[in-house]
């Protein structure tokens, strides 16, 4: 992998859980070279001692009253799950024979 | 009964003010929306489904309220289309994505909640830009919506069907979702008024996040007045958005009518530099003189980091998206791949075969800016970056009480113009971008048209928690003005 420019796409794709076509990894690559090339100017800007801003107005500590309230039903909670049985989620097997 | 095409043009006022005096029923209200989304919607595309059984059955609940004198409101009876990222429950929510197609929400967002507490007409999903990220409405993987101006040329997006179909005259209010001026920039391509809030001001519960620290809901209608309407009754702390801001509601529409003197606005350089279309800033011209003889004090302000706006958005804005958008992942409620063998197969080929190209690149390039290495140079510097956008704000309204800008650098465009180049998309947003990285409320109200027809908008950015005097500002120019008045030939 060259300089900040570029990016080695396999291996963001997979840490972004996304398959890509191979004609997406060839188009992507090249406009997200593109777009870091942009991201560039943000080197460029004196950060020395700048406090990060991750929300615009921070609020800290929410606090919520302990208390049970209705949910869903297992019925309701499952309505939009692709595959289900027993009111559960059925997924593939994740455990290593 | 008045006819259908009488109804459909008028404001949001308007009809709440004839439903309020008997002149027609919400039913018949109801009615000459869904006739005229017949009529056009096929031209427009600004809906991606309606159910109109719901919608009527809202509206009968609505006029038996009024006959039996319990009516809840100004709103009471009223239809408001909502962005398709809006939890109603019982209703789909696609987000304009293939991997939430068959989805169905379970509950109601707090913003649907209010709405219904006020007795409005909840219908209509309306068309975006898949997930929220793009500028025209093209990655919706429905289909586009059309700019009801020029057929030819795109509404803006995300939020452009909501923007639309305001424009079409297709519903009297909507709300749509402002990550980085997916609100004002739609509404300027459209020739409607539509805002943000501040940060904190709407609560997101029950909104499908694309980068939670920027994302509001907020509304569009025809007038300013209608809009503060709207953003009253969806405002307010709620205790099931952790970031929903515990701060009072002001009457927003009563102080509407009390303009701001002496009041002072900034016009930021940096925005007035190239890149703005030659008929853009001659109605933004005839805006500030505008201002200017009305008594309002126009003074030049300088934003610096302007130009860092749109990287330092894009890192924060993709990053938060790549987090968020983990959870559509083949196994609890989006669709599953018919490929997948094994765990990993489910997550990746599901969202293979589920996201769109620009949802795609966007959490490819978030992972990126997050992953091992390459935290440091991007995402924690763009955060700190951030801090300095908003101390230009800061030092901004230290001298004045609102900014005003063009909301968009050019009239709308062309389908296909810009969506092969990202960076060029992504310069669409250039001037509303800010506003989100710093919290602010902000609105576009229309300002003119072009020679070929096309509507231009102009940007007030407000103090945070300050959107009374902004809507106020706002408004002394749009009662007079009208341009949000103009409707469109379809």
């Amino acid at each position: 992998m060259s300089e900040k420019s570029s990016m080695d796409i396999d291996y963001v794709a997979n840490l972004a859980r996304i398959e890509l076509s191979p004609e997406e990894k060839n188009k992507f690559q090249g406009q997200l070279g593109e777009v870091l090339k942009y991201f560039e100017k943000l080197q460029e800007v004196d950060v020395e001692g700048v406090i990060p801003t991750a929300h615009a107005f921070p609020r800290f500590n929410v606090w919520d009253v302990d208390e049970s309230v209705e949910g869903f039903t297992s019925i309701e909670a499952l309505q939009n799950a692709p595959k289900s049985r027993n009111d559960q989620v059925v997924v593939p097997k994740v455990v290593e024979e | 009964m008045s006819d259908h095409s009488e109804i459909f043009s008028l404001t949001g006022s308007e009809i709440s003010h004839g439903i309020d005096n008997g002149i027609f029923s919400s039913q018949e209200v109801t009615l000459a929306y869904l006739s005229r989304i017949r009529e056009v919607d096929e031209k427009v595309h600004a809906f991606l489904s309606y159910d109109e059984d719901d919608m009527l059955r809202q509206a009968k609940l609505s006029d038996q309220r009024r006959a039996s004198g319990k009516s809840l409101g100004p709103l009471d009876g009223v239809p408001v289309g909502l962005k398709d990222v809006i939890s109603v429950k019982g209703q789909p929510l696609t987000a304009a994505s293939k991997i939430l197609k068959d989805y169905r929400s379970p509950y109601d967002a707090t913003v649907t909640v209010k709405l219904r507490s006020a007795g409005a007409v909840v219908g209509g999903r309306l068309n975006l830009d898949e997930f929220a990220m793009g500028s025209s409405t093209e990655n919706s993987a429905y289909g586009p919506t059309c700019n009801p101006w020029d057929l030819n040329r795109v509404p803006g997006g995300s939020s452009g069907g909501s923007a639309a179909a305001v424009a079409a005259r297709e519903t009297p209010f909507t709300l749509g979702s402002d990550t980085g001026g997916s609100i004002r920039q739609p509404a300027s391509l459209c020739g409607v008024v539509g805002m943000k809030p501040t940060y904190g001001r709407v609560s997101r519960y029950g909104l499908a996040a694309f980068a939670s620290s920027l994302d509001q809901i907020g509304p569009f209608a025809q007038t300013v007045e209608d809009a503060a309407h709207l953003l009253e009754i969806i405002s307010g702390h709620d205790p099931l958005d952790s970031t929903s801001y515990p701060t009072d509601v002001s009457s927003f529409s009563k102080i509407l009518n009390e303009p701001i003197k002496p009041c002072k606005l900034g016009l930021p350089k940096e925005f007035f530099g190239p890149g703005m279309d030659d008929e853009v800033r001659k109605s933004i011209d005839e805006v500030i003189q505008w201002y200017r003889q009305k008594g309002y004090e126009l003074v030049e302000i300088s934003l610096p980091t302007t130009e860092l706006s749109v990287p330092v958005y894009y890192v924060i804005a993709t990053a938060e998206a790549s987090s968020n958008l983990a959870r559509y992942d083949g196994i609890r409620y989006t669709t599953r791949s018919e490929k997948a063998e094994n765990a990993i197969d489910v997550y990746a080929k599901s969202r293979g075969e589920g996201f769109g190209q620009e949802v795609k690149r966007r959490c490819i390039l978030g992972a990126y800016g997050l992953s091992s290495g390459y935290y440091d140079a991007y995402y924690l510097r763009a955060q700190k970056t951030r801090t300095l956008i908003r101390d230009d704000f800061d030092k901004a309204f230290a001298q004045v009480d609102a900014i005003l800008t063009p909301t968009s650098p050019t009239p709308a465009f062309k389908f296909g113009e810009k969506s092969e180049d990202p960076i060029s998309m992504y310069l669409s947003d250039i001037y509303t971008i800010s506003t989100n990285l710093a919290g602010l409320p902000g609105i576009s109200v229309p300002c003119g048209f072009t020679e070929n027809g096309l509507p231009v908008g102009m940007q007030l950015i407000g103090q945070a928690f300050e959107e009374g005097k902004l809507l106020s500002i706002a408004h002394d120019y749009d009662r007079e003005l009208q341009f949000g008045r103009k409707q469109p030939n379809l």
